[in-house]
């Protein structure tokens, strides 16, 4: 990123987000007003995502979902101000269809890029929808699953996933037990309905070291249990559920109790869980913190969140000449400067 | 059996993210009373398994890291149906506040001592499982007192031990960020001054090793 002049009047920033498995774009004010968020999924036939199939896919929507955003938003492309696209992290083919849908927007309407850091945004879009100013954040989605709260400068990682993210534990653990993939109901939801019918916990490991945690061996375990057959899928789930949110709890409050912050937010996609919702309210509440839930729309991957958080970078003069854009697969939250924060 | 003694004499000192902690008198002694309290959040059951587990488990890992070496608080008394333990009083500072306001050359003193000490402990078969700052006190002498074992486990395995390492890599990046990497520098010196250089390197390839598990993470190969 190189630093550049700055204006603001009237300005709107176009954000692209395609990161996995979400095509998504989102139109935003510098304001913070969210004019438009569009977005569409690539869905496998079966088993996770194929990075390369997901790009196809994002590749066939690109034009369609962008010319949506831009009626919707009723903005017409001129009237731009700049271009924001996730740079990373992600699968590198999801990655590179967004930078380079991005780059040729940018390009033919000679306005700045922006590079988003994927996370950061996240943690942007649930601050700007909820008010939270700073809060200890759980970002949990299939792709990730960490604590941070800002410190310096950065948003630093307090505790994480040393495996899987939350996300993948539940995906992957729906898939051996043959629960398919559908459209509006993903399998971290179908998982969540499972669950609320039953109440039978079954012992399944809780693995939680100092502020990291780690998610594969809980996977394994639930499948052999299933397979075994002496409990039922709904047990399962229950279990599977009760285990992975007590950990991330846990966790959460002990970088609640470390850091003294007042707020608690939930992000990404595994925000949508009543559930998990639930039990951060509790820890909050515990610690006199204010808890808040990112809605719905802006939990799973969107285009709004890269717009809002484009925004935010371009005014502190954050730009990205294009022959710096490539993206970065494995950007860390805590590598990326947020000056827009004191 | 000794019940505990809520007396006027017991004042909250500080309420942790699992435990709170309670300054007491015992039998003359300064002590603190650590109760794990039952968390609303996950269900009673798993809960109390959680709670009673780490409360035994605790004072016999403290007990055991004496023997390696390791100054940890005296156990005074242990009561799993209420999750409560009563020990020492240690006098001293929390590492946590006190590395950040001590000079460049004394703060490589005390992470060499810090390292001294985790590599005793991973030499005796102990993982302490929550390695922070604010996990350990220096005590008005020097010494460095290492409390918390809640989280700590019996192995001598590599793994057990590069995470364990790998944790206080981590607190010290998130605590200590200025100055974290000369920090963690002198933790490693120290930790190989005592298990040797070759089996030292063996644990340090792991934590590299436990990085690039990580989703994403710069080192990992594509």
């Amino acid at each position: 990123m190189v630093k550049v002049h700055q204006k603001s009047e009237g300005s709107y920033c176009l954000g692209i987000e395609s990161t996995a498995d979400d095509f998504g774009v989102g139109v935003a004010t510098f304001d913070g007003e969210v004019l438009a968020n569009k977005s569409d999924s690539y869905i496998p036939a079966e088993g996770g995502i194929h990075p390369r199939e997901a790009a196809r896919h994002h590749a066939e929507v690109a034009d369609t979902v962008l010319q949506d955003a831009l009626s919707k938003s009723g903005v017409k492309a001129s009237e731009l101000t700049c271009i924001a696209f996730s740079q990373g992290p992600g699968l590198g083919p999801s990655l590179r269809t967004g930078a380079t849908v991005a780059r040729a927007l940018a390009s033919y309407l000679e306005i700045p890029l922006v590079g988003v850091n994927h996370s950061v945004a996240h943690i942007e879009i649930g601050k700007l929808q909820t008010g939270a100013k700073d809060p200890v954040t759980l970002y949990a989605s299939g792709g990730n699953t960490m604590v941070t709260a800002f410190e310096s400068g950065r948003y630093r990682v307090f505790g994480e996933t040393l495996d899987i993210a939350l996300g993948n534990c539940l995906d992957v653990f729906a898939r051996e037990a043959g629960l398919k993939h559908k459209k509006g109901l993903p399998l971290g939801a179908a998982i969540e309905q499972l669950a609320l019918k039953s109440g039978r916990l079954i012992s399944l490991p809780y693995v939680v070291k100092g502020m990291d945690l780690s998610l594969s061996g809980l996977v394994t375990a639930a499948t052999t249990a299933l397979q075994k057959g002496d409990c039922t899928l709904e047990d399962v789930c229950y279990s599977l559920q009760e285990h992975a949110f007590s950990m991330v709890t846990e966790v959460t409050e002990r970088a609640l109790a470390h850091t003294e912050k007042k707020e608690v937010l939930l992000t990404g996609g595994v925000a949508a869980n009543k559930r998990l919702q639930a039990m951060l309210k509790v820890i909050a509440e515990e610690h006199d913190a204010k808890f808040s839930v990112v809605p719905l729309q802006y939990a799973t991957d969107n285009g709004a969140m890269i717009a809002w958080t484009g925004t935010l970078a371009y005014r502190h003069g954050l730009v990205t000449p294009i022959d710096q854009s490539m993206v970065k697969l494995r950007w860390r939250v805590d590598k990326v400067d947020v000056p827009w924060i004191q | 059996m000794d019940t505990i003694d809520k007396t006027p004499k017991t004042k909250l000192l500080k309420k942790g993210a699992e435990a709170s902690l309670f300054l007491t008198e015992w039998h003359g002694r300064k002590a603190i009373i650590k109760v794990r309290i039952p968390k609303r959040y996950r269900p009673a059951e798993l809960d109390q398994q959680i709670r009673s587990y780490r409360t035994v488990h605790e004072p016999q890992l403290m007990h055991e890291a004496k023997a390696a070496g390791v100054a940890t608080p005296l156990i005074y008394m242990v009561n799993v149906a209420e999750s409560t333990i009563i020990m020492q009083y240690i006098e001293g500072e929390r590492v946590k506040e006190m590395l950040n306001k001590t000079q460049k050359s004394d703060l490589r003193d005390i992470c060499f001592q810090i390292g001294e000490s985790v590599a005793s402990l991973h030499k005796y078969g102990l993982i302490h499982g929550d390695l922070t700052t604010s996990n350990m006190i220096q005590s008005p002498n020097g010494k460095i007192y290492f409390i918390d074992f809640g989280l700590g486990e019996k192995s001598s395995e590599i793994e057990a031990q590069g995470v364990d390492l790998h944790l206080l890599k981590r607190a010290l990046q998130s605590t200590h960020f200025a100055s974290w990497e000369e920090c963690f520098k002198s933790v490693q010196c120290g930790y190989s001054s005592v298990r040797g250089v070759e089996l030292a390197e063996k644990v340090y390839e792991k934590i590299r090793e436990i990085e690039r598990r990580g989703r994403y993470v710069e080192e990992r190969k594509q």
